[in-house]
This record gives C-alpha cells, sequence and structure tokens, in this order.
C-alpha cells in the first residue's frame, strides 16, 4: 500500500510540471497585464509602467519568471497577489473552505436525489415515469446555471421570501474563523443555534444550484448502469426464485450497478469546481471559484497560476483517495496495482 | 421554570438592546483591494477607505465639488501661488482599535508622514505593501511637491515647483488621505509594517473592524469623530459583485443601499414600494474619438461631418433608456467653467454629406469603429452603440466595420493609437476642469496615452495650460472657455453623453446625499 502511494506521488509530479506550465502560459496569453488592468481608462506612462513592471518583478524574461514560479512553488511560496500583496497560499486557504462546504453539499444532493430518480426510471422503464424523469434530467443537464439561478432566487428569495439571496450567512452574525467551515464555526458564535440556521439558509439555494448538473448525470447513469445489470442471468435467478422486485433491485442489482455510478461521481468532481465559478459568483459566495474569476480579471498572475496549481494538487490528492479506497473495498485490484 | 422565565426576560433585554443599535448595510460591487487609498484606484478601495476610515486636510463639501475645510481649518496661497500654508485643526481623535490606542491627537507629523510615504523614495514606509502609489503620480503630484514643510504643530506648508490651480483639489482626493505617524511608529516596532494598510487607524468618521475576504467589512461608528458621532452606530459592506443580485437583494431587504444598480432594474425598484431611487448628473462623459493622427480623420471637415451624422438624440432612449443627457462639451454641465453658449452639432445627413464632399470624399470610404467592450454608466452598452452608428453613417456613405477586443487589450491597442473611431468615457477624479480638458484632450496626454483622439492642438494647449497656472476662478474659466469653443471648432470627439448617477435605497434611509463623484458617503446618513 505504501510502496503504492509513493507510485501514485511520484507518477503525479509529470502532471503537475504541466499544470504548472499551462497554467503559467494560459494567463499570460489573454492580452493585457496586472499593470494596465489596474489603470483602465485612466492610461498609464510609460516611465511609471516601466518602474511598475520591475516592481513587480514582470520585466524579467518569461523563462526566468517561470522557473522563479516552479522553483518558489517546490518550496510551498507562491508569491504574493499582485492587488491585496498577500501570500496566494494565505488568500486561498481562506477561501477554500467555502468551497468545499458549497462543493460538498452539492454533490450530496446531487447523490441523494440522483440515484432514487436513476433507480425509479430503470424500474419503470419506458413508461411516462420514465420519460418524464429522463426528459427532466436532460433539460436540468443543459441548464444554463446563471440563468437557472436568477430564476430561483427571484421566486424562492424575492418573492417568496424563503431562502436568503446571497452569502453564506446573515452579515448580522460575527463569526470567528475556527475551521473555515461555517455549518460549524457558526457553533462558536453568540448565538450558536440561530448562527447556525443561518448558515443552513443561506446553502441550500446555492446548493442545489450546484447540484443541478451532476444531479442530472447521476441519474441518468444509474438508470442506464442498472438497467445494464437487471439484463444479467444472475437477477433473472433471483426474480425466478421468487424474490421480490425491491429485493433484487436494492440487494442484488443496485450494489453491482453502484461501481460505475463511483466513479461518475469521482469525475464529477472537476464539474463541481467549475460549477462552482458561476454559483459562487452568482450568490456571493465568497469561495475559491469568484476569487479566481476576480483574478482572472484583473490579470493577477500569481493568484491564477497558484491556485490553479493547488487546485490541481488537490485534485490529485482526491483521486489517489478514491483509488485507495478501491483497492480497499475490492481485494482483486491489489495485486495489478502494486 | 423560574430558570426558563429567567433566560426569557434576559433575551428579551438583550435583543431590545441589540435592536437599539443602528446597523446600516450597503451592498456594495467589489472587494477592496487594501484598506489604504493611498495604494488603491479604484471606488470600491475607496468607498471602504478613504471615504469611512479617513479624513483629508480639505474635502469635497458634501453633494458638491467645492473645496471646503477638513483636517486643516483654513488655508492661505502665496502671491506666486507656489506656497500653501494649512492651519491644521486641533483635537482631532484617531481610532482606538483592538490593537492600538493612540496617544496623543492628529497634528502635522501625521501629514508629513502620508504625504513623505508617497514622495520619499527613502521613507521607511514607501516601499510597503508595493507602494507604487499610482493616484497620486498619475496627477503629477509627485512632480508638483517640492517639499513639505512643519512649520510648527498645527501648521504646514506645501511648497510647490510651479503653481498648479487644481492643486487644492488634488488635497481632497482619495489618495491624499491622512493616516497616522504614531500608529506607523508603533508597527515599525512591533515589525508589523504591512499591517498599516489591513488593519486601518484613521481620524473618519467610522473604525473599521473586520474584514471577511470577499464577504463583509464592519466598521462601527467612531464615537469621537470630530463632527460628532454617526446617526448609524454599525456599518456593514455586504460584497455582492453580481448587479442583478444585488438588486435582489435590496427587495428581500438584505441590505439598505446598493452601488450601481442596473440601468434595466430601476423601473423595477421605482414600482416597489418598500424602495426609493435618485439619480444626478454624473460627472461623466461618454465619447466617440476620432484618430486625428490617421486619414481622413486629420480633416476636420471629415470630423464635423461625422458630428452631424449621428443622431444622438435616439442614442439616448435607445441605450441609456432615458436616463442621460446629450454632451455637448467634453465637461458635464455640473462642472464650473461649462460653456454654456455652445452650440450643439445637429442630426443633418445632408449636411454630413456636403462636408464630405468638400472634404474630397463624396463616395464615401470605409473605416472601423472600436466598440466599448464593458458596461460604463457613460456607456452602457458599446456593442449596442456601435450599431446604431453604423446604420448613421451608412447613410452618408461611411461603411463602418464594428471591432472590439477584451478590455485590458482594447486600452492598450488605443493608447498605441490603433485605432480609427473608438468609444471610451471618463468619470472625474478631483472635479477640476483641468482634470477633463488637460488629462484627455492635452498635447502631454497623448504620450501618456489618455488623449485618445490622438489630438494636440497649440491654441487650445495655450489655454489649458494658462488656466491651470492660476488659482483666480474667473481667470481660469474664461480660459477654459476658450478652450471648449476651440474643442467645439475642432471636434476630435462627438462627445455623447453625460450619464446620470442612479442610486436605490430602502425607503427609510434619510440624510444620504449623493456625491459628483460616485463615492458613497454613509457619514449624516440614518434609517427610520
Amino acid at each position: 500500500m505504501f510502496k503504492l502511494i509513493v507510485k501514485r506521488l511520484i507518477a503525479s509530479l509529470p502532471t503537475l510540471f504541466g499544470v504548472s506550465l499551462v497554467a503559467f502560459a494560459f494567463i499570460r496569453l489573454v492580452p493585457g497585464d496586472p499593470i494596465l488592468a489596474m489603470f483602465g481608462e485612466r492610461g498609464v506612462s510609460e516611465e511609471m509602467y516601466l518602474e511598475m513592471q520591475a516592481n513587480l518583478g514582470l520585466d524579467k524574461p518569461v523563462i526566468q519568471q517561470y522557473f522563479s514560479f516552479v522553483g518558489k512553488a517546490m518550496t510551498g511560496d507562491f508569491g504574493n497577489s499582485i492587488v491585496s500583496r498577500e501570500p496566494v497560499i494565505k488568500e486561498f486557504f481562506a477561501r477554500f473552505p467555502a468551497t468545499i462546504e458549497l462543493g460538498f453539499l452539492g454533490m450530496f444532493l446531487a447523490i441523494l436525489i440522483g440515484i432514487p430518480i436513476g433507480i425509479i426510471a430503470a424500474v419503470k422503464r419506458n413508461t411516462p415515469w420514465d420519460y418524464t424523469l429522463m426528459g427532466t434530467s436532460l433539460v436540468g443537464y443543459s441548464m444554463p446555471i446563471f440563468w437557472w439561478a436568477l430564476v430561483l432566487i427571484m421566486f424562492f428569495s424575492v418573492n417568496k421570501g424563503w431562502t436568503p439571496v446571497s452569502g453564506r450567512i446573515s452579515v448580522m452574525y460575527d463569526i470567528n474563523r475556527v475551521t473555515g467551515l461555517l455549518l460549524i464555526d457558526s457553533w462558536f458564535s453568540d448565538e450558536p443555534w440561530l448562527a447556525f440556521k443561518s448558515a443552513v439558509h443561506h446553502l441550500i439555494l446555492p446548493a442545489f444550484v450546484l447540484a443541478t448538473v451532476p444531479l442530472a448525470s447521476i441519474a441518468r447513469m444509474t438508470r442506464s448502469s442498472l438497467l445494464e445489470v437487471l439484463g444479467e442471468d444472475y437477477i433473472r435467478t433471483a426474480k425466478s426464485k421468487g424474490l421480490t422486485l425491491k429485493a433484487v433491485v436494492v440487494i442484488h442489482a443496485l450494489r453491482n450497478a453502484l461501481i460505475p455510478i463511483v466513479t461518475v461521481i469521482g469525475l464529477l468532481l472537476g464539474a463541481v469546481l467549475t460549477g462552482a465559478i458561476l454559483t459562487e459568483t452568482i450568490f456571493s459566495w465568497p469561495g475559491i471559484g469568484r476569487w479566481l474569476v476576480t483574478a482572472v480579471e484583473a490579470r493577477d498572475y500569481p493568484i491564477v497560476q497558484g491556485s490553479i496549481l493547488l487546485i490541481a494538487c488537490v485534485i490529485i490528492f482526491v483521486n489517489l483517495m478514491v483509488d485507495i479506497t478501491y483497492i480497499i473495498v475490492n481485494p482483486t485490484l491489489r495485486d495489478s496495482n502494486t | 421554570m423560574r430558570l426558563i422565565t429567567f433566560l426569557i426576560s434576559l433575551f428579551m433585554a438583550f435583543n431590545l438592546s441589540a435592536a437599539k443599535k443602528k446597523t446600516f448595510v450597503y451592498c456594495s460591487e467589489a472587494s477592496p483591494k487594501i484598506f489604504n487609498p493611498q495604494l488603491g484606484t479604484d471606488g470600491a478601495t475607496f468607498n471602504a477607505s478613504s471615504r469611512t476610515i479617513y479624513n483629508r486636510l480639505v474635502e469635497f463639501k458634501q453633494g458638491s465639488t467645492k473645496v471646503s475645510p477638513g483636517l486643516a481649518t483654513k488655508w492661505t496661497v502665496s502671491k506666486d501661488g507656489k506656497e500653501f500654508t494649512f492651519d491644521l485643526r486641533k483635537g482631532v481623535q484617531f481610532h482606538t482599535t483592538e490593537n492600538y490606542t493612540p496617544k496623543r491627537t492628529f497634528n502635522a507629523d501625521d501629514v508629513l508622514f502620508s504625504f513623505n510615504r508617497m514622495m520619499d523614495k527613502s521613507h521607511p514606509y514607501h516601499l510597503v505593501n508595493g507602494g507604487t502609489y499610482e493616484y497620486f503620480r498619475s496627477m503629477d503630484m509627485g512632480k508638483v511637491i517640492s517639499k513639505v514643510e512643519k512649520l510648527d504643530e498645527y501648521k504646514i506648508k506645501f511648497i510647490l515647483t510651479r503653481p498648479e490651480a487644481p492643486f487644492l483639489a488634488n488635497l481632497a482626493m482619495d489618495f491624499a488621505s491622512i493616516l497616522s505617524a504614531e500608529y506607523g511608529d508603533h508597527l515599525a516596532a512591533k515589525k508589523q509594517k504591512e499591517k498599516i494598510d489591513m488593519l486601518p487607524v484613521g481620524t473618519g468618521p467610522f473604525v473599521f473592524k473586520k474584514y471577511v475576504k470577499d464577504t463583509l467589512i464592519r466598521y462601527t461608528a467612531h464615537v469621537g469623530y470630530y463632527e460628532g458621532k454617526a446617526k448609524i452606530d454599525n456599518l456593514i459592506f455586504s460584497i455582492t459583485t453580481d448587479k442583478s443580485v444585488r438588486t435582489q437583494k435590496l427587495k428581500a431587504g438584505e441590505c439598505h443601499f446598493v452601488n450601481e444598480p442596473s440601468v434595466t432594474d430601476i423601473a423595477s425598484i421605482r414600482a416597489n414600494k418598500k424602495l426609493k431611487v435618485i439619480s444626478q448628473p454624473g460627472l461623466n462623459v461618454g465619447y466617440l474619438a476620432m484618430n486625428t493622427e490617421k486619414k481622413p480623420f486629420d480633416n476636420v471637415l471629415v470630423r464635423q461631418a461625422i458630428n452631424h451624422a449621428l443622431n444622438r438624440e435616439a442614442y439616448m432612449k435607445a441605450i441609456y433608456l432615458g436616463n442621460a443627457t446629450v454632451a455637448k462639451n467634453p465637461i458635464p454641465p455640473t462642472m464650473w467653467s461649462y460653456q454654456k453658449a455652445t452650440k450643439g452639432y445637429d442630426f443633418d445627413p445632408e449636411k454630413a454629406k456636403k462636408l464630405l464632399k468638400k472634404a474630397g470624399l463624396e463616395n464615401g470610404f470605409e473605416t472601423t469603429i472600436w466598440t466599448l467592450p464593458v458596461s460604463r454608466p457613460y456607456n452602457p452598452s458599446g456593442k449596442k452603440m456601435g450599431e446604431m452608428m453604423q446604420a448613421d453613417l451608412a447613410k452618408v456613405g461611411i461603411k463602418v466595420k464594428l471591432v472590439t477586443f477584451k478590455w485590458t487589450e482594447y486600452l492598450k491597442k488605443a493608447s498605441a493609437g490603433e485605432h480609427d473611431m473608438l468609444q471610451l468615457g471618463w468619470t472625474g477624479d478631483n472635479g477640476d476642469p483641468d482634470n477633463f480638458l488637460n488629462t484627455l484632450l492635452g498635447c502631454a496626454a497623448v504620450k501618456a496615452g489618455s488623449n485618445y483622439a490622438r489630438w494636440c492642438n497649440k491654441k487650445y494647449q495655450f489655454h489649458v495650460e494658462r488656466a491651470k497656472v492660476s488659482t483666480d476662478i474667473g481667470f481660469r474659466s474664461k480660459h477654459y472657455k476658450e478652450a471648449q469653443a476651440i474643442f467645439k471648432q475642432q471636434v476630435p470627439w462627438v462627445t455623447i453623453a453625460h450619464s446620470k448617477v442612479f442610486k436605490a435605497m430602502a425607503k427609510g434611509v434619510t440624510g444620504y446625499t449623493q456625491s459628483p463623484f460616485g463615492s458613497d458617503i454613509f457619514y449624516g446618513v440614518d434609517i427610520q
């Protein structure tokens, strides 16, 4: 097991190297630069431009800038933001918990709703139930998130007043940061229960919006995977032995159908992060998605290249965890991997 | 049971005391970059720092562009216009925060500290937080100020290298805010210099409490504020980047006041009984610059023809939804020295054709218009305006191709003069006509890249420069009016619009005065 982890970590180095190169090049290929972005229509004189360039280290050859970035990144120093002057790593972890909280709940909702929908559609195959559920999930899958979020806000928040419009918690609660996860930190405030309730309240709508696309893919995947399994011989055997439909589906079919579903869920992690960019922007959710968007707008090179590299690390780490879980769950995978 | 009643009554008492405190929530549009206006260039940073936490030697009178006393009670200008002496206000308290308790009140050392930090490269704070002091320098202050001299504890003198009339107005600008020298020393001793811009201490109406990144900023009223404590007790900036979401939050009662509501939302806010909208013409201008370095725009007849060919009244309705007025001059009507006598160029395609014929272009020509890639109050939709301009110009035989780029690329290429015709605009900094007429149309601005018409006219330049060295408003006005007349005859731009600035708030908000500069000031604001 230990050998496997080491092997995997070494194998991830070229990936990280590639990501660092792409992240570094990508933001520099976007026209404009941080200094011009800062001045806008005011313009900037040549003299001041050159001075600021030198001040930010942008006057050095690009190759040299890249190697200094990679070299420092290896020691855990991702540089300082051009805009706020604070270390990128500090800024990243200030916002990361907000994204985790939202992403986790979004994924949870997607699984909680998506799998039962898929099961119903598979069991009631080719009935109006199936058509309605799969039709709806197709709509959900292709939903423009921005528009969808605004519609939900207008209906639930402004018209009905059931949920707050945006933010993570009511501004009336002054929460001190302990973990960065408000569902936990709210318990340390002056009014724990009310603050917690407010945090949950604020989470519902954005989590649901973020869940929309993964939910639809999970439902569709569950349906097709379950249908495939339901055609297998051992299912027919179970049925012929007189087991109820419920027992056949839940005990025999679903377990085996879950394997591809779990894989899809693992792959959806990337989709959740992309979805978070839009969702966070609309709901004023102070996570890394929205932060990255503002950083790209301001051409804040250190933030963009640093955070993309950090996100890649997180994804590689999660994938490694998923793989390890597989091996623990399924012993037959062990030999081939060690 | 007794315990429960006790708890309930305790809870009620707590609730009551909480209810007495007035908390004002402002839905702001972006995160501040830092809490020091010396280092900022954007409105979000200024609203969160200079207009809440800090004061300046002189202030813009609330709601106008006139300069009035601030931390300085009075001032005198020497005869040659090169020395400004200020008498400082006594007994002005700096904020007491969690980490710092001031031991003295405001004096001349604080003024020295604040200006020397920006001017003096060897000042211990000069390089802190990457200080390049963009705004200070882009107003040319580094070259204008030769020295700041402390005459005594409460008297300070600025010695200038040249007479510079807009100087006083510049001192009322955000970057000229006064920081505490004592706090600077306190942090230097703790080796935490960088905190001066993150945990700010000023003299202003609100005390900084806390900033939760991208989420909110908390302030409390400064009890010892020299003009008296603010009417609200707590001020919260709830950062909400999306325009339509801000409006939704206002409607849902999650904030009392929103910055920059979308023009398309104004009607629905007006229709809402719980909300109100106020507006005033902004200190701005939207224009179409013609690159006078390129043919055929070097010909004044062509420029005049284009001025006659565009139906600007139609743009007011279609693009500004009636929330702007056609601009006749490059400066807005709220500014002193505005040339009222100017006659506009009427929409007259026939006249345009005649002028083109006179210029030898009766068959028209092909060119491009760069359309503004971002939405600004002075031009909410560059693309739509471009299409309308295209149609108007086609009628007089000018074939236009519309071009656009990403914002920063747009500016970079435009500063380099790559365009033929270009949409852009300007929002004033200090309320001084120089800030429009010289910054946007002066000869030096061609090189600096902010004169997008790349127009350098000797006569015009003469008037603008003469006006700049005098402090006599009458004299300055005369020259600025002359300059505007030359502009109107030469028309390097088609002046398009001065947009109105809207502020939307809950009905119960009182005491808010709109600033011509667009900044949001909550001192004096109350909620019913």
